[in-house]
């Protein structure tokens, strides 16, 4: 049998190396750190270190991601899925800035610049003022209008007892046609798909 | 790549589509009866001249003649190439473990470069000791070594509006399976001590995207391992080295590379990867989120688009993988004419937990239209269903989870399409 431990190994984790590392955001607040910043300020910063891939506006240069706009579409053809239209948690706009933006160059943005850049978020998909301020003190105020969009997997509940069934060996169909092709897209690399 | 052909005589209407190895089979079958096949009659350099010394290569890489047999890409997918994808070649291999080289990539900071003598793995959170463990300190707790298939939870996501791509690598290739060794996640938790409270974790990467995921604790304990080495070498680069989380069964995001923290907490941390990321929008505007497994799917590699029938009729070999994120395969069933009738396959090698499945059907091809599609069941009793049937629960913008049964139309002359059948 396999040994199972305590094996003694490792040591303690210092504070400063926890504080160094642990930068993870929860919804219900846990993990902000203490700071704020304003819709005016998030705009500067913006223009400056997001705005070259993201838009002025959050609309999204060439394939780069749209991050705002986009409400009342998730039942389209295309659904525009937005900071806006679909995030659930401010926290997330927050946690994910803060830890992989600007694109290139993260973990670069002091915690002020994430709060402003937050706000001007928020002012830019229509949901606060102009004048707003985001703060530790008042970030757990704001709830995004796709909060109630998501629920738990429910295939187990849904699916799997309707595709746990003896399937069909014989005489299954009347016939078979072709109702789409790829070939007719012809999206796939050339040199990919070779006769040989 | 040339054939010497063997069986009955291809039609005149196989000769003329110049399809290149049906062509050169019938230039040197022709070439044969006349004077004996130069490939025989005729010395050839490699029996007269000596081949490379043991110096040569300390580190092998496949023959010259299997330089085709690589990753690929699609570029219009994404955005740049840093936060991206590539595509295993399927097409190209058989049994169930995947070349380390060959192993498709999916990065959002890119492929981290990291010393491992720099590398640290820090557990904290809800535990009475938050600990740091430096890559030697991992080399000295107990190892397993197990088979695991990783799928990406957006393979086979191009394809939910219809037949997109042609060629299994693009449409099936965001996989791989490889045995890794490492340490059970549990002991690593465990030297820790996890606090009763400590329901879930959120492994978090190195890298530049930092990566974090929220995984419910029975998972963590059960058979997740932090594992250092793929198919018995260290991991590569690009698939997280040193030392990345193995999370079997369920989506690859959730498999962390490049794992330098796990952190224990009480609730899930509703991060990007799980939020506007790997959740499944449904036709009524809904979401679902933590859609963790991966169901049982397969598909059929060969003949496959870029792996077209060029033997002419007669004795023909069809093989493909199959797996499940809910168990093994002990069955696959194929059909070639569409779904009208079907024939169980056969499966060779190990039949391991959450790993790929090997299957074969060999047939007698005689010439005509083909509609190959195959059909995995798991150890669950789940039968992997068709596409339209998957897109009667979720529509067609769920991005994610596309485990629907795949179909190649191959025609009079061996080449295969992507198609959807009715």
């Amino acid at each position: 049998a396999e040994a199972e431990g305590p094996f003694g190994l490792g040591r303690e984790a210092l504070p400063e190396e926890i504080a160094a590392w642990d930068i993870d955001i929860r919804p219900d607040g846990k993990g902000l750190p203490e700071g704020r910043g304003n819709v005016w300020d998030g705009e500067g910063v913006f223009v400056e270190q997001c705005a070259v891939c993201h838009g002025d506006f959050g609309e999204g240069v060439g394939r780069w991601p749209v991050l705002t706009g986009g409400f009342d579409t998730l039942t389209d053809q295309r659904p525009v899925k937005t900071t806006g239209s679909y995030w659930p948690y401010l926290s997330t706009v927050w946690d994910y800035v803060h830890r992989a933006m600007p694109f290139g160059n993260a973990q670069s943005l002091t915690d002020d610049e994430v709060y402003a850049i937050t706000a001007y978020l928020l002012n830019m998909n229509g949901l606060v003022d102009g004048d707003f301020e985001l703060s530790h003190e008042n970030f757990s105020e704001v709830t995004l209008p796709n909060e109630d969009g998501f629920y738990m997997d429910d295939r187990e509940e849904l699916e799997l007892p309707e595709f746990t069934r003896d399937p069909c060996m014989e005489n299954c169909k009347e016939s078979v046609e072709i109702t789409m092709r790829a070939a007719v897209l012809d999206v796939t690399p050339d040199e990919a798909v070779q006769t040989m | 790549m040339t054939t010497s052909f063997k069986g009955t005589k291809p039609s005149r209407r196989q000769f003329l589509s110049g399809a290149a190895a049906a062509g050169a089979g019938t230039f040197v079958a022709a070439q044969a009866r006349a004077a004996g096949d130069p490939a025989i009659t005729e010395l050839q350099p490699w029996t007269q001249q000596l081949g490379d010394g043991v110096d040569v290569a300390p580190y092998g890489m496949p023959s010259e003649y299997e330089s085709h047999v690589k990753r690929r890409t699609v570029e219009w997918l994404t955005a740049d190439p840093i936060s991206s994808i590539n595509f295993t070649p399927l097409h190209e291999l058989d049994g169930i473990i995947t070349p380390n080289g060959l192993c498709f990539e999916r990065h959002h900071g890119g492929a981290a470069h990291i010393d491992p003598a720099e590398h640290r793995l820090m557990i904290n959170g809800l535990v009475e000791t938050p600990l740091v463990f430096t890559m030697q300190d991992l080399m000295r707790f107990p190892r397993e070594n197990h088979v695991y298939f990783l799928e990406c939870a957006a393979n086979s996501g191009m394809e939910w509006r219809g037949s997109q791509l042609n060629g299994c690598q693009f449409t099936h290739g965001m996989i791989h399976n490889v045995m890794y060794t490492g340490i059970p996640l549990r002991l690593l938790l465990q030297e820790a001590g996890v606090k009763t409270e400590g329901k879930w974790i959120l492994p978090e990467g190195a890298d530049a995207a930092a990566m974090t995921r929220s995984i419910p604790m029975e998972k963590a304990l059960d058979d997740c391992l932090v594992a250092f080495k793929m198919n018995g070498e260290a991991l590569r680069t690009e698939q997280g080295y040193p030392v990345r989380l193995v999370v079997p069964g369920w989506e690859g995001n959730m498999w962390v590379k490049w794992l330098r923290r796990i952190e224990v907490g009480d609730k899930p941390w509703h991060h990007r990867e799980e939020t506007s990321k790997y959740t499944d929008l449904l036709a009524d505007g809904k979401a679902r989120r933590f859609t963790w497994e991966m169901d049982a799917k397969s598909v059929i590699t060969n003949p496959s688009p870029q792996a077209p029938l060029t033997h002419g009729k007669g004795p023909t070999v069809l093989t493909g993988m199959a797996w499940s994120g809910r168990g093994t395969i002990p069955r696959v069933d194929v059909t070639t004419d569409g779904g009208i009738t079907w024939h169980q396959a056969r499966i060779s090698g190990p039949s391991l937990d959450k790993s790929m499945h090997r299957f074969y059907y060999e047939f007698d091809w005689d010439g005509g239209p083909l509609y190959l599609q195959s059909r995995a069941h798991d150890s669950t009793g789940y039968v992997q269903p068709t596409k339209d049937q998957l897109r009667e629960f979720r529509g067609v913008n769920s991005i994610y989870h596309n485990n629907g049964i795949q179909t190649w139309y191959v025609n009079e002359e061996g080449i295969a399409e992507n198609v959807e059948i009715s």
